[in-house]
């Protein structure tokens, strides 16, 4: 409580300083690159390679907006940013914006006044247990010993859903997703739970993949997605629609290989208007009208960047799920390009 | 004479016995493991206990670290190896890990085609550091150590070589400034102006001076921006900019606090007891997370030099009562001599009352010093990458996930490496310096 007090005042005190600063694209045009807050590793989202290059698929988002301002995908300075320090970052104008598998809830967007300008991956908290448990669902696990991140959601999300069930559990508290891996694989705890990309991402590393299970329950919706700051809502409006070029092109077929194909001209007005041929859809924002062409560019569209970092031929393994277009039975669902 | 015993004795030697060796229990090694391992029941079974203890750490330990595995691309290829050479679910390190991001580990982001220019830092720092730790070196080559930060500077960060020489030139004014006044109108003025002057000259005149020398003469090294510095690099550099900044600020601070001046003394007290009554972590949030906010929008005051300012006050509130320890052991008597020979306030410091207490402190400054650089480790909590952080990204990578021991062995070495060398330059600085007071 006290910390969501300390965040909530320093993120007013950031708005002065955010609304000082506006024009947040001006600046980011002088600078010549993008600031950019990630994670400081996780797996599939963002890491660096052993060249120093990030990769991953929120890292994506960001070479995508980077692109669509500047036409190259790599003007883009990372800041690793922590679960303290992302929030301040984004507020006091170290970065510009924030891809940093952050959760969209009331509170970030209202109270600390940030704009959520969509939703790159939706994800929610599961359990991992090893088979030999035999346990098929969340509902068996009365009196589990439950190793779990502390001051996250998922920890609140824990204890409300154990609550709603009327079972018991005894947590294990442990600080990063590391421990908690060498902790439920030394058998200090029989449940490992936290966001479910997570865990299909620890699985994978084991020596023993499959004597380990994903629990079939998801107790919480975890969309999360890229944010800016209040009061720039011209930025925001960049971040955003970026995002849904990469989705829409997925779902109008555009993809890094046939765009250049595409750009000669369609009769699709759709694709026309996202790849600016026809249109002038770029200039809005005040970016050039090959805006979404450099964008789509920059890692592929929204299915090949699922596919390339987190998809099922990566180690990771994630199947697209609730990530699939609207079209097949998922929740990606881009506005009209009009 | 000779014969008296000749009849009554049948036999008397008459040369001396040839030396033999001593008996086998009360000699060489027999004798030491008698003495030290075996002298007693209880202690002979200890020593057996503690010999197993030993035999099987190492024996799990050893064969773990000496079969790693050095050529893989990913924990998952090493796995593949290892059940190629030892069988399924041996126990063997990964040690490719290394071979992979080591420099990674060392330089962080650092341009590789640069790696050159921190590794010629770091010959410059050890060579500066000569003539400082030891008493053998020519006396001219102090300067040298002198002019060291400068040019480490010069070579991590690169740009201009005129931003660090216009830093220079006001050193050089505030020593003129202090030379010329000094003699007119004495030593306080001196000494204000000495401050005052090189100031004025870096806030005004500095920065337009060196970017018009640039403009003019463009010379100087590819600008490398501190977001790349990382790895042990970056625990290096914090350390060692902290260590040698809070030496000569704790040593101020320790004689503001004995000072009879009300305001000198209570700053110091204040300065002293703030710093380290709070946590070096919270301070790393302040600097990370607070200034942002004082600071006017805009103002982008690099985030490692906030980190080392922090972590320098830190260390010099503690030197300072390490070194403050010193000055009250010293006898009252030596502050009295220095005032019978006449002595002002510094000359009795420099010549008579530090030396001697700075050689008293010498095992608590270098504790310090050695607690400054393992919490240099922290930076980890406000994202920036030193080896642990960038451990944590390295298992961030689908190759390298799940690998955790190899990583830490491997920072815990070199940081062992590091202090230990601290630990015996004090040990043979405390043999050097003993003039037999006890």
């Amino acid at each position: 409580m006290t910390k969501k007090i300390i965040l909530g005042a320093l993120a007013v005190a950031g708005l002065s300083a955010g609304a000082a600063a506006a024009a947040t694209l001006d600046d980011v045009k002088a600078r010549g690159n993008l600031n950019c807050g990630v994670t400081t590793g996780l797996t599939g989202f963002a890491a660096p390679d052993a060249n120093g290059v990030w990769e991953g698929f929120d890292v994506g988002v960001c070479r995508a907006v980077a692109a669509a301002v500047f036409g190259d995908p790599m003007a883009v300075e990372f800041t690793p940013t922590t679960g303290q320090t992302r929030f301040t970052a984004l507020s006091s104008g170290e970065i510009d914006m924030l891809a940093r598998n952050t959760t969209w809830t009331f509170t970030r967007d209202v109270d600390l006044k940030f704009e959520f300008t969509g939703v790159n991956y939706y994800d929610g908290q599961g359990f991992m247990v090893p088979k030999a448990l035999g346990v098929s669902s969340a509902k068996d696990l009365d009196g589990a010993t439950v190793c779990i991140q502390t001051g996250t959601t998922t920890e609140l999300n824990l204890a409300d859903y154990f609550r709603a069930n009327n079972i018991s559990y005894e947590p294990v508290p442990i600080e990063t997703n590391a421990e908690a891996q060498q902790q439920y694989l030394a058998n200090a705890c029989d449940v490992y739970t936290t966001d479910a990309s997570g865990l299909a991402a620890t699985r994978a590393t084991f020596e023993n993949p499959g004597d380990h299970v994903v629990l079939p329950e998801i107790i919480s919706k975890e969309p999360l997605g890229p944010l800016v700051r209040h009061g720039d809502s011209e930025w925001g409006d960049i971040v955003r629609w970026t995002l849904n070029a990469l989705i829409v092109a997925e779902e109008l077929g555009v993809t890094s290989a046939n765009i250049d194909e595409l750009v000669a001209g369609t009769n699709n007005p759709e694709i026309n208007r996202l790849l600016g041929t026809e249109g002038e859809l770029g200039p809005m924002l005040g970016l050039e009208t090959d805006w979404a062409v450099n964008a789509i560019k920059a890692g592929g569209n929204y299915g090949e960047l699922f596919e390339k970092n987190i998809g099922e031929n990566t180690p990771i393994g994630l199947s697209r799920g609730l990530n699939a277009q609207w079209t097949d039975g998922g929740l990606l669902y881009a506005p009209p390009f009009r | 004479m000779s014969d008296t015993h000749a009849q009554t004795v049948r036999f008397v030697r008459q040369e001396m016995m040839p030396e033999r060796a001593p008996p086998i229990r009360e000699a060489g090694a027999v004798k030491w493991l008698r003495e030290n391992l075996f002298s007693s029941w209880l202690n002979a079974i200890l020593t057996l206990v503690s010999l197993y203890a030993v035999y099987y750490i190492l024996s799990h330990v050893l064969p773990w670290m000496v079969f790693g595995i050095w050529d893989a691309n990913s924990l998952t290829e090493c796995r593949a190896v290892r059940d190629e050479l030892y069988g399924e679910n041996a126990s063997v390190a990964c040690w490719a890990v290394l071979a992979d991001r080591w420099q990674q580990l060392m330089f962080g982001f650092y341009p590789s085609e640069f790696y050159w220019r921190p590794v010629l830092a770091v010959v410059v720092f050890l060579v500066a550091l000569g003539p400082i730790l030891f008493s053998g070196f020519p006396r001219q080559a102090i300067w040298f150590s002198a002019a060291s930060p400068f040019l480490m500077y010069l070579l991590l960060w690169g740009g201009t070589i005129w931003g660090p020489l216009v830093v220079i030139v006001g050193f050089v004014i505030g020593v003129v400034a202090f030379q010329l006044l000094a003699k007119v109108a004495g030593n306080i003025v001196g000494g204000l102006a000495s401050i005052i002057l090189p100031i004025l000259f870096w806030l005004f005149a500095a920065g337009p001076l060196a970017s018009a020398l640039a403009a003019a003469l463009p010379i100087g090294l590819t600008f490398v921006p501190s977001d790349d510095f990382g790895g042990f690099m970056l625990s290096f550099i914090i350390g060692i900019a902290g260590i040698t900044l809070s030496l000569p600020l704790g040593i101020l601070l320790a004689l503001g606090r004995q000072s009879d001046l009300f305001i000198i003394n209570k700053v110091s007290v204040a300065f002293i007891e703030i710093i380290r009554g709070v946590p070096l972590i919270v301070w790393l949030f302040t600097a990370s997370l607070l200034l942002n906010y004082f600071l006017p929008p805009g103002t982008n005051f690099d985030l490692m030099l906030r980190v080392i300012i922090m972590v320098t006050f830190f260390a010099s509130a503690y030197i300072a009562e390490v070194v403050r320890g010193g000055l009250a052991a010293l006898p009252r008597g030596q502050y009295e001599a220095a005032d019978a020979l006449g002595l002002d306030y510094a000359k009795s410091m420099r010549l008579i009352i530090l030396p001697q207490a700075l050689k008293i402190s010498i095992p608590g400054i270098v504790n310090t010093f050695i607690g400054l650089f393992k919490d240099t480790t922290l930076v980890v909590f406000i994202g920036l990458l030193d080896p642990i952080g960038l451990s944590n990204a390295i298992r961030a990578t689908t190759d390298w996930n799940g690998i955790y021991w190899e990583l830490f062995v491997f920072i815990g070495l070199l940081f062992f490496i590091c202090c230990f060398g601290m630990g015996r330059y004090s040990l043979w600085l405390e043999r050097k310096l003993q003039t037999g007071h006890r």
